[in-house]
């Protein structure tokens, strides 16, 4: 077994017993959804609203040399800087340049998955920059050292209790629990550190070709500041963003809030063509927009699985996940976690040592169901498995085989079927004897579930009482 | 070959593959969006109504004005309220105009300012470019308000409006951005929806993460 294997099989074995943590992020996701659904309704249309975007996502994906060309085309023409990253060390390092290139010494960040998928924090701390995550859930990780636990909540598995305990360790500061406090606490120590930085590094939800201009969603303002205030912003954005229209955001911009926190829409949607132009008040002197590959064209060449590419990056199947609700966002060992983590990252890190997440499903449809974008994801979770499992496929193994054998004459003699239906009765009620001792053969599974008991009466017993 | 290059070469030959799912081919027409979209009404009326239940539900304040005497006494009573001692505008003629009228220190950010001071106000007073109703988002840009941490930095966000900058829905708005700026396009458009807030901390909504606390429209009539 891989060591990122192991690693789930335990992490998930520990989580799914966590009863507190499952409550807390049941509370959560039932809040969610709740919202969620009532603003699904205020669509005049919903499904239709995904079949629309999953064109839209489909033309650009598969065009995407062209749309890309005319984005990085338009945005040059205003004076941004576009940089070309192949993979993650790329990428860190051609920011790594621009820091020294400015005598940086304090980076401000705000949100962006694609800079934890480059390891970007880790390295610049470790070369000796001051780096402040500026969203709150994402300062409240850094403080604590933990990865993000969902790509769009963040801190989502803590209590006020144990932000406050950060807090004070960390900050030193005291303040009460009330969320209220805390957000005025982070909010009050972040403002200096908007005033100090040098550079701003955000990451992007879409890169628009027709007008040249990078798109930004966020609740907070701390994206709009981190561009507003340092003298240089950096963008650092996976090349499969791009939207091809201005007029696609009015899709994308409601679609993206629904899915992502149950939002009309979120507080600021923010496009930025550009540094500071001729005329304008403020804004940075450079902009540097840095387009990362990093696997991404090998997705593309997956014809079966391309449109993974359309992710929004929402989180909306993490939240419909039965999986994720039970073990978590931390039990995965990826940046991108839940079902769209289960599929890309094994494309993403390599297959071998990932394949294990394919099986991290109960392969119930809810992700895909629920996907903005329509992203097939159970459908690729499969096709991972069959990738995974090519050189044997078609050999099951000796003991596997006799097991179906076995069933298929149980199931096709009707006698041996009633007969092992009244013996496995009498099996529950001798397991009740050894429940959870060394005896007991089910051990392995009621250690975290329970076993329902298998009904009194069989279909087919029933029927006939009726029938007479 | 430059890295440019390699990913290019890497994106065509991957394309040379057809993909096997597709959803329908060309982009979709505005009207079909429309279709799909939350409803706005018909008449500026009701779409004027919806502005005012959105703004009211996102925790902003939403104020008719009849004319700028009302403007400037509305202003009066906001700033006697919170107790502005410092306040930040632009060189947009209406803002200006009615921030000086306060008689407060004032930032005029086009004319240069240190950052720290700015932070220091406790008001900040832009125009805009429109009012949406579908979704009661106030669209500004960098030219229309006062550059980038004007409409962000204050903690308290005043928007001076106009009735006839109403539109309908974000298409619309989209549309509007295009024609007025097309080929001079600002560094910065945002859309702001509301104060700035967070729901980090047990999904509880709190506001003013990090930007305004406060978000107040007030819509000239005439
Ligand atoms: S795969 Fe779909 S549902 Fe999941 S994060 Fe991406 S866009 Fe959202």
């Amino acid at each position: 077994m891989s060591a990122p294997a192991t690693h789930f099989k335990e992490a998930s074995r520990r989580m799914a017993a966590d009863l507190r943590h499952r409550r807390i992020i049941q509370t959560a996701m039932v809040k969610y959804e709740t919202v969620r659904d009532q603003r699904k309704l205020w669509f005049q249309d919903w499904q239709g609203a995904r079949n629309l975007a999953a064109r839209t996502k489909f033309e650009a994906v598969n065009h995407l040399d062209q749309y890309l060309e005319q984005f990085v085309r338009l945005i040059e023409s205003r004076g941004t800087k576009v940089h070309w990253a192949g993979n993650a060390e790329q990428g860190r390092e051609i920011i790594f340049n621009i820091l020294r290139a400015k005598n940086a010494k304090v980076v401000i960040k705000s949100k962006s998955m694609t800079s934890e998928e480059i390891h970007l924090n880790d390295a610049m701390v470790a070369a000796g920059y001051e780096v402040a995550e500026s969203d709150l859930g994402e300062f409240i990780m850094q403080l604590r050292g933990e990865e993000p636990y969902h790509l769009v909540a963040p801190s989502m598995h803590l209590t006020r209790g144990e932000i406050q305990d950060t807090f004070a360790q960390k900050l030193n500061e005291t303040t009460t629990d009330s969320p209220e406090d805390l957000t005025m606490l982070a909010r009050r120590v972040m403002r200096r550190k908007y005033l100090q930085a040098d550079v701003g590094i955000t990451g992007a939800n879409f890169a628009i070709a027709e007008t040249g201009m990078i798109s930004i969603t966020e609740n907070e303002g701390n994206a709009r500041l981190t561009s507003a205030l340092p003298k240089t912003m950096v963008t650092l954005v996976g090349i499969e963003k791009v939207l091809p229209r201005y007029e696609d955001l009015a899709l994308f911009l409601p679609m993206l809030a629904v899915m992502g926190t149950g939002q009309a829409l979120t507080c600021y949607n923010t496009q930025y063509g550009g540094p500071r132009q001729p005329g304008e008040a403020d804004g940075p002197e450079e902009y540097h927009v840095v387009l990362l590959d990093n696997q991404r064209t090998l997705l593309l060449a997956d014809a079966e699985q391309r449109d993974t590419l359309g992710c929004i990056r929402c989180g909306a199947c993490l939240n419909v996940c039965p999986v994720f609700r039970n073990v978590g966002g931390h039990s995965y060992g990826t940046v991108y976690a839940g079902p769209i983590g289960s599929v890309i990252t094994p494309h993403l890190r390599g297959l071998k040592q990932w394949k294990h997440l394919s099986d991290a499903s109960s392969l119930c449809g809810a992700c895909t169901e629920t996907c903005p974008v329509k992203i097939d994801l159970h459908h690729h979770l499969l096709q991972n498995r069959r990738n995974a499992s090519a050189p044997t496929a078609g050999k099951p193994g000796f003991f596997q085989k006799l097991a179906f054998k076995l069933f298929a004459v149980v199931a096709n003699h009707a006698a041996l079927w009633s007969l092992t239906t009244k013996l496995s009765r009498l099996g529950m009620k001798l397991r009740g004897l050894v429940n959870g001792s060394f005896f007991d053969p089910t051990r392995a599974w009621t250690k975290t579930r329970e076993l329902p008991p298998i009904a009194k009466q069989s279909f087919r017993e029933w029927l006939k009482e009726r029938e007479l | 070959m430059s890295e440019r290059d390699n990913i290019f070469a890497r994106i065509k030959e991957a394309l040379m593959l057809k993909a096997h799912a597709s959803h329908g081919h060309g982009l979709p027409l505005v009207e079909e969006h429309r279709r799909v979209m939350p409803p706005v009404g018909v008449t500026i009326e009701e779409q004027l109504t919806l502005f005012a239940n959105n703004a009211s539900e996102l925790k902003a304040t939403f104020k008719f004005v009849k004319d700028v005497a009302e403007l400037a006494a509305e202003l009066k009573v906001l700033s006697a309220a919170e107790q502005w001692q410092r306040a930040a505008t632009h060189t947009g003629s209406l803002a200006h105009s009615q921030t000086m009228a306060l008689g407060l220190a004032t930032i005029v950010t086009n004319y240069g300012y240190d950052k720290d001071e700015l932070e220091l106000c406790d008001v900040g007073i832009t125009e805009c470019d429109a009012l949406i109703a579908q979704t009661g988002t106030v669209l500004v840009t960098s030219h229309s308000a006062g550059g980038r941490a004007l409409s962000c930095l204050p903690s308290h966000h005043v928007v001076i409006a106009h009735r006839s900058q109403l539109v309908a829905d974000l298409p619309e708005a989209m549309s509007l951005v295009k024609q007025r700026y097309s080929g001079n396009y600002p560094s910065m458009i945002s859309f702001i929806t509301g104060p700035s807030r967070t729901g980090d901390i047990e999904r509880i909504i709190v506001l003013g993460a990090h930007g305004p606390k406060r978000l107040t429209i007030l819509c000239l009539q005439n």
